[in-house]
């Protein structure tokens, strides 16, 4: 059956996989990144898992819960958001230039 | 009319009197479906009410799930198609329209759903009753349509729908749509088959998709780019490659559309032309009338009258509307002199959808058929053997002096009936 398979029978529309990147590298959406400035950044100054606010509220969960927090810059698509949730304004959105 | 002969025959206790829209439901009941979720509309809401009935006898062990709308009730369908269970729904004009934003979902996730379409013209102004515009406007999405002539083909025809839908070489939705009124409130005979042969018929769905089942990661919906997705997981194709699939699997599907149908014949012993277009006297005919559901119905009864005239007419009665069948098309018009198409239909702008379709279809054959168009019926107009007759020897008059066009020709219009109507003085009068 599945020899006699025709191209187009091998495409249906569950495909669907709970992966990192289904879409694609997203981060090419946007030329601006968040950056973040270790030295206000609360968990780095504390040496403790605290804060978060970026990692509770990234809708695309590229940032990671780790001191100091990494972003996934590959799929992170720079909404800007966590730059907004920051209580010490720690993260700034930059350009990054593409090598 | 084979069928109707087959009925006679076969007089016993599964015949039943039944309007088109319980044979509908008498339909979903035997072929067991799962999910049923729809809003009222008229004329389709006693398929509806039957079903409900059903499940509340115990006759049919389904989930009705209640909805605000049309387009709920699709988007209900699309999710429970998507755990598995055979689903389906039904609807009429505006509740068709509704949908319309959930049919090219249903369709691009290869969901078999099937619809019961009453057909029935689209507003403004108002009219409940039948034409055949809401079924027309949905030829564009990726859903196989077919039309039935009568209340034994609805019955049938959805057992062949959910057949055909659910194939593993097809997986897409049906929608069988019949008149609204015309077959959807009147009775006739339906021979209701035993439930053991529709089960052999019928066996359980296989969907390729069940979000149910949690040891599947699956699921549906895939976000798609212009490109093809690579990643480390694998290769995923893009949107493209996915619209590509939906229409082989829909030009595909024809050949399976008529062995379908043809187990159906051999195992019920009632046939539908060869699945794809049904004909009457067109052996040794020249001249033929192209038409759907009510309006080929009522050409049946004037073709014996055009032919004692000596006209050598018959006609071709369409019953796979998409995927549009134009093979078979061109194969049967290549020896024919004339066509005359009724539309019970305006594709608003040009003109009736099956006459420019049919056109186009023949399009660069040698020897290709006069063709002319005429719209009938639309907004529930009667119509009758006359306007059929009249269209025919209009056409045929045409044809031999080299006048026929592209422009509309309304038949059955009673323009005459208004006298001096006219909107702006219309209130002034008192």
């Amino acid at each position: 059956m599945t020899d006699s398979k025709k191209d187009y029978q091998k495409i249906l529309g569950s495909v669907q996989k709970p992966v990192i990147g289904e879409a694609g590298e997203t981060g090419t959406w946007s030329p601006k990144k968040p950056i973040i400035d270790l030295s206000k950044c609360i968990p780095v100054k504390s040496r403790k898992p605290s804060c978060f606010n970026c990692w509770l509220y990234c809708p695309e969960a590229v940032i990671m819960r780790s001191i100091p927090p990494k972003i996934d810059l590959i799929h992170c698509k720079g909404c800007g958001i966590c730059m907004e949730e920051c209580p010490v304004k720690a993260i700034t959105m930059e350009e990054v230039k593409s090598e | 009319m084979t069928e109707i002969e087959e009925i006679k025959t076969n007089i016993n206790e599964d015949l039943m009197i039944l309007t088109g829209n319980h044979a509908a439901a008498h339909a979903f009941r035997q072929a067991k479906v799962g999910v049923i979720s729809a809003y009222p509309i008229t004329p389709q809401s006693p398929v509806v009410e039957k079903i409900a009935e059903f499940i509340s006898e115990g006759k049919l062990k389904a989930r009705f799930v209640k909805v605000e709308s049309e387009h709920s009730a699709l988007a209900v369908c699309c999710a429970a198609s998507a755990t598995g269970s055979r689903v389906g729904t039904a609807t009429s004009a505006h509740g068709l329209e509704l949908m319309y934003e959930m049919l090219p979902w249903a369709a691009g996730n290869r969901l078999p759903i099937i619809i019961n379409l009453a057909t029935r013209s689209l507003g403004a102004p108002w009219s409940v009753w039948t034409d055949h515009s809401d079924f027309i406007t949905i030829r564009d999405v990726g859903w196989i349509q077919f039309m039935c002539e009568n209340n034994q083909e609805i019955y049938d025809t959805n057992f062949q729908a959910f057949k055909i839908a659910e194939d593993p070489r097809v997986f897409l939705p049906v929608i069988v749509a019949y008149d609204g009124y015309i077959l959807s409130h009147t009775m006739m005979p339906v021979k209701l088959e035993n439930q053991e042969k529709i089960d052999e018929f019928l066996p359980p769905l296989k969907h390729h998709i069940n979000l149910s089942d949690i040891t599947q990661v699956k699921g549906i919906d895939p976000v798609t780019t212009p490109h093809v997705i690579k990643r480390a997981e694998g290769t995923a194709p893009g949107y493209y490659e996915y619209r590509y699939a939906l229409q082989k699997s829909l030009e595909s599907s024809i050949d399976i559309i008529k062995e379908v149908h043809d187990e159906f014949a051999r195992k019920f012993g009632r046939s539908y032309g060869n699945g794809i277009y049904k004909t009457v006297q067109t052996e040794d005919a020249d001249t033929i009338i192209y038409a759907m559901g009510s309006v080929a119905s009522q050409a049946r009864v004037a073709i014996k009258q055009l032919r004692k005239e000596g006209i050598k007419i018959g006609i071709l009665s369409l019953k796979l509307f998409r995927p549009y069948p134009w093979d078979d098309l061109r194969e049967f018009f290549k020896n024919i002199e004339n066509v005359i198409v009724f539309d019970r239909d305006i594709g608003y702008g040009y003109e009736g959808v099956l006459s420019y379709e049919l056109k186009s279809a023949l399009y660069g054959l040698k020897d290709r058929p006069n063709i002319k168009g005429f719209i009938v019926g639309l907004g529930g107009r009667d119509v009758t053997t006359e306007h059929i007759t009249t269209g025919v020897h209009r056409a045929l008059n045409e044809f031999k002096q080299g006048l026929s066009t592209n422009k509309t020709d309304f038949l059955g219009l009673k323009l005459d009936e208004l006298y001096d109507y006219d909107e702006s003085t219309y209130f002034t009068r008192g």
